[in-house]
């Protein structure tokens, strides 16, 4: 595509050489070598000149997530469990056979998705290490289950990491007081926890752990299409149809690039400085619906979307939120040159400044002149 | 210089009156987007987006009317002729230009009916409408379908190369704005030429 582009703009050239050569011939003059050139070295220092403009800026473009990958694999070793195999022999496919009491008989059914456990993503999880009996009754170990064990109360976040100091860079008590107040449990209380985004069975610490924006905002934000881009996950929690995010959003200009870049969360909580994401989903009425609050120099998205690179690597590089540079997005107002700015603020003083001397000197001289 | 030249036809009158309007329009919003804040907008952004894309969509068959015109027209001509010992007559109007005016003298490169232009003027023309104005347009196309950027050139991401490229440029002719209102005033007088420019007759 860009090789294209390119094209397009020497073929522009060309064109217009050719022109050239007509008028040449309209003149009846031979053109002499040292004129094609003259027009070559034109066009020539003006591609310098740009590439030249350029450089400092592409240098200035860091290349971290190598880095980042040595650190993802070292800390993939797996712990397989055991006892969780036994579990997984069903729910770690998308069927299962089940026997009859005097095994006489077997049939194979489906494993509902609520029930499927994605095993290689439940091994390189947070929770990797946990069996399965951590947070389940020990009872399920018989088979077929008995219904009632559906009413087993499982722990939440805070349950387990509440008050507990190793955690508290997490701020699980604020997390858990903001969901309380968000429009997910409002809604929807009886209905809702905090698995219904996070599935515990392939937590990760998406946010932290990988420095790569991209596929930080399609797995954040995978976790609100799962309901609000189905009709069938929405109707758990509501009797409405499922909004048509597309027409909703259709004030954005871009959407679709907007969607790519950004995460609803950027719009849809407020944001709370001790913590790295807010989770306060607001009523659509409350969400950002503003250009400014990400698009200028102040951006919304440094203290959501970049928060944690911003704290890392604060304005290396001489950029304006410099992190939002690093995840291929570029975002009007926000992405600022500091150089670029100083340089075009000073070329264009030096420009009115030499005009208007200029422009002066000529008044007085021309008048000076006039009287001579 | 009594004689009338006719040099500016009507749709070169035209084309740059659209072409100046719009390009102030686009300067002011690009600015407005660019040095965007929420507290001392001159224009919200949105307006500024939608200003500014209806701005360069315009510009965009504007500058085709230009691009065309000069091939069809004599007046391409006057961008792509004479460029035999260009550099010494660059300098010679450079020269005329810091010193040779304040002292009096004539321009060295006087407009007659086979050159519009003097070479400073030229080479100033030549670049911003065969270089920067494409680049500035091709880049501004580019961002309002996103979809045809790469989105990555040799770690760069292609959004933000096409985005830059669009700001220098657009910077450029900012620049070539304001020097060309300057020198627009280097008439027989200083407002002969805007005339010119009204009227299509050189005085
Ligand atoms: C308020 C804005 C502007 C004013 C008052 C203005 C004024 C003038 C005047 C008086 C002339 C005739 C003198 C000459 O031929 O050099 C002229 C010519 C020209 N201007 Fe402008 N200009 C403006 C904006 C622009 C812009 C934005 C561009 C391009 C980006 C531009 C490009 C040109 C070109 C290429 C010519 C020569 C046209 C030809 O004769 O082929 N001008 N302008």
């Amino acid at each position: 595509m860009k090789e294209n582009r390119r094209f397009k703009i020497f073929e522009i050239f060309k064109i217009t050489k050719k022109d050239a050569f007509s008028f040449k011939h309209e003149k009846k003059k031979i053109m002499s070598k040292k004129n094609s050139k003259s027009k070559f070295h034109i066009v020539f220092y003006a591609i310098v000149i740009t590439l030249v403009l350029l450089i400092p800026f592409s240098m200035s473009h860091s290349t971290e997530s190598s880095e980042n990958k040595k650190k993802k694999e070292e800390k993939e070793e797996v712990v397989h469990h055991g006892e969780n195999s036994n579990c997984f022999k069903c729910h770690g496919k998308h069927k299962y056979t089940m026997l009859s009491s005097d095994s006489s008989q077997s049939i194979t059914r489906l494993m509902p998705s609520e029930y499927f456990i994605d095993t290689v993503a439940y091994y390189k999880g947070t929770h990797k290490s946990f069996k399965c009996s951590d947070c389940h009754s020990e009872e399920y170990a018989t088979t077929p289950h008995n219904g009632d064990l559906r009413f087993e109360p499982i722990p939440s976040c805070i349950d387990c990491h509440g008050g507990d100091p190793e955690y508290e860079k997490y701020r699980f008590e604020q997390i858990e007081e903001q969901v309380q107040k968000s429009v997910h449990i409002k809604g929807c209380s009886d209905q809702f926890s905090c698995w219904r985004c996070h599935d515990a069975h392939s937590y990760k610490s998406t946010a932290r752990e990988n420095l790569n924006i991209k596929e930080l905002i399609a797995y954040d934000n995978g976790m609100c299409l799962k309901c609000h881009a189905s009709s069938v996950d929405y109707m758990l929690f509501s009797e409405n149809e499922t909004p048509n995010l597309i027409k909703k959003h259709d004030w954005l200009p871009n959407q679709a690039n907007h969607f790519k870049n950004v995460r609803c969360i950027e719009c849809h909580t407020p944001i709370v400085d001790s913590m790295l994401v807010g989770h306060n989903i607001m009523p659509k009425e409350k969400a950002v619906k503003g250009c400014v609050e990400c698009h200028s120099s102040d951006s919304r998205l440094m203290h959501t979307l970049y928060k944690f690179q911003a704290k890392e690597r604060r304005n290396e590089q001489g950029f304006f939120n410099g992190a939002i540079l690093s995840g291929d997005s570029y975002v009007i107002g926000a992405n600022r040159n500091y150089f670029l700015n100083v340089a075009s603020i000073a070329i264009f003083a030096l420009v009115v400044i030499g005009i208007l001397i200029h422009g002066i000197l000529r008044i007085i001289l021309k008048k000076k002149n006039n009287v001579n | 210089m009594s004689t009338k030249l006719y040099l500016y036809p009507g749709w070169l009158r035209i084309w740059h009156f659209i072409n100046a309007i719009l390009c102030l329009a686009l300067i002011i919003t690009g600015l407005n987007m660019q040095y965007s804040d929420p507290n001392t907008a001159f224009i919200s952004f949105a307006t500024a987006v939608k200003v500014h894309n209806i701005s360069g969509t315009i510009f965009v068959f504007n500058y085709v009317l230009f691009f065309i015109g000069n091939i069809v027209t004599v007046n391409g001509k006057f961008y792509w002729r004479e460029w035999k010992g260009f550099f010494q007559q660059m300098m010679a109007q450079a020269k005329y230009y810091l010193f040779g005016t304040f002292k009096g003298e004539h321009t060295p490169f006087p407009v007659n009916e086979n050159r519009k232009f003097n070479p400073l003027q030229k080479i100033a023309y030549v670049a911003i409408m065969y270089f920067f104005l494409p680049l500035v347009l091709l880049s501004g196309v580019a961002m309002m379908y996103p979809e045809i950027i790469i989105p990555e050139l040799s770690g760069m991401s292609g959004m933000w190369l096409t985005n830059l490229a669009h700001i220098i440029s657009g910077f450029i002719i900012s620049i070539f704005l304001l020097v060309h209102l300057y020198f627009c005033t280097f008439g027989t007088t200083a407002t002969s030429n805007f005339k010119s420019m009204v009227t299509g007759y050189h005085e």
